[in-house]
């Protein structure tokens, strides 16, 4: 009952503004955290097979490589539109 | 208050004040990518062209070369190689826009405010319509939404996906992808040169804080590197993807 009773004065010490601004920092980073563990799973998986087949087909590099960029750039736009989420939240 | 160094707001490290109304510095670093390029291959024409390339015009063959063979060959083949002047001139301005985000004085890519990466990519998705229409006709529309060999039930469905995802998750994507990666690496550099500042200047009684200043600074180093790389991969992944996206229209579903 003590703890809560701290608990509402130290929320109370805060203006609307700043509780604001503290929440929506948060929620920041969790947002681009969380959006980042797939992408990152994707694009390590992604890769991993790309060197792979290259390893064992030098003479196809070169489409291998264009396939794994145009791979990379799909996997990676769902990691920054959670960097835009965060961007949004942060600063707007 | 909530973080140890404060980050100044947005418009601080995004914008600047105007040289005139409604021109600022990214609108003049826009323009003078644009110019550049032009000037560039005007310089290029003028050499002669039975002898061997030196110079501004080697440098233009060997960037014309990279376009036919890295992107319009892996992509769309020779029926693509039309399309080499229009991605040349995408590849170069996006390349150019970027790479003032590490040159010092200028220190920001244009593409890091929405507009350039938005209207480029307008531009792509007017381009690959106007293509897929004009090489398949009205029918175009129903490729576009129904993919061969989809059953009748699933058809209001799939041409819903299929809509949303090539009319509007397209170009939404590639304007983020341009946009948000630029942006991201502007502020991880803004973030660094403020870490290192902040240390070296340090009004603090522990003095040793002062001489840590040097990690930030060789972070911010390797940053600026990794940045130039950056540039060129996403003018690279632009310029590919709006192939791609061209080939769709121009070849798609022609077994059906």
């Amino acid at each position: 009952m003590e703890a809560m009773s701290m608990l509402v004065q130290q929320a109370e010490e805060f203006t609307a503004d700043e509780a604001k601004s503290i929440a929506a920092a948060t929620n920041a980073g969790f947002a681009y955290g969380l959006a980042a563990i797939g992408p990152a799973i994707g694009i390590g998986y992604l890769v991993g097979k790309s060197v792979e087949a290259m390893a064992r087909q030098p003479e196809a590099a070169g489409m291998v490589r264009t396939t794994m960029f145009l791979g990379i750039a799909f996997t990676e736009a769902l990691a920054l539109i959670g960097f835009v989420v965060f961007i949004l939240l942060k600063f707007a | 208050m909530f973080f140890a160094l404060e980050f100044p707001p947005i418009n601080a490290i995004l914008r600047w004040q105007d040289i005139f109304p409604s021109f600022n510095k990214i609108g003049l670093i826009a323009v003078v990518s644009a110019i550049l390029v032009m000037v560039f291959y005007a310089l290029a024409n003028r050499a002669n062209p039975m002898l061997a390339p030196t110079g501004v015009r080697n440098v233009a063959e060997t960037s014309v070369e990279f376009i036919e063979e890295g992107i319009v060959m892996q992509t769309m083949g020779r029926i693509g190689l039309p399309w080499t002047p229009f991605l040349l001139s995408l590849f170069l301005f996006i390349f150019l826009a970027n790479i003032p985000g590490v040159i010092p004085v200028l220190q920001m890519p244009a593409t890091a405010r929405i507009a350039i990466p938005l209207g480029l990519s307008l531009l792509v998705w007017v381009v690959y319509i106007g293509t897929g229409l004009k090489h398949q006709g009205l029918g175009y529309v129903g490729h576009l939404l129904w993919p061969p060999g989809v059953p009748v039930a699933l058809k209001p469905l799939v041409g819903l996906i299929e809509f949303v995802s090539t009319i509007l998750v397209t170009p939404f994507s590639l304007t983020v992808r341009l946009f948000a990666n630029m942006l991201a690496g502007h502020i991880l550099l803004v973030t660094f040169g403020l870490l290192t500042e902040s240390l070296l200047f340090a009004k603090t009684s522990q003095i040793f804080l002062v001489p840590m200043s040097i990690l930030p600074f060789i972070m911010l180093v390797f940053l600026t590197a990794f940045e130039v790389l950056v540039a060129i991969l996403q003018a690279y992944i632009f310029t590919i993807l709006a192939a791609v996206y061209i080939n769709n229209s121009m070849a798609a579903h022609d077994e059906h």
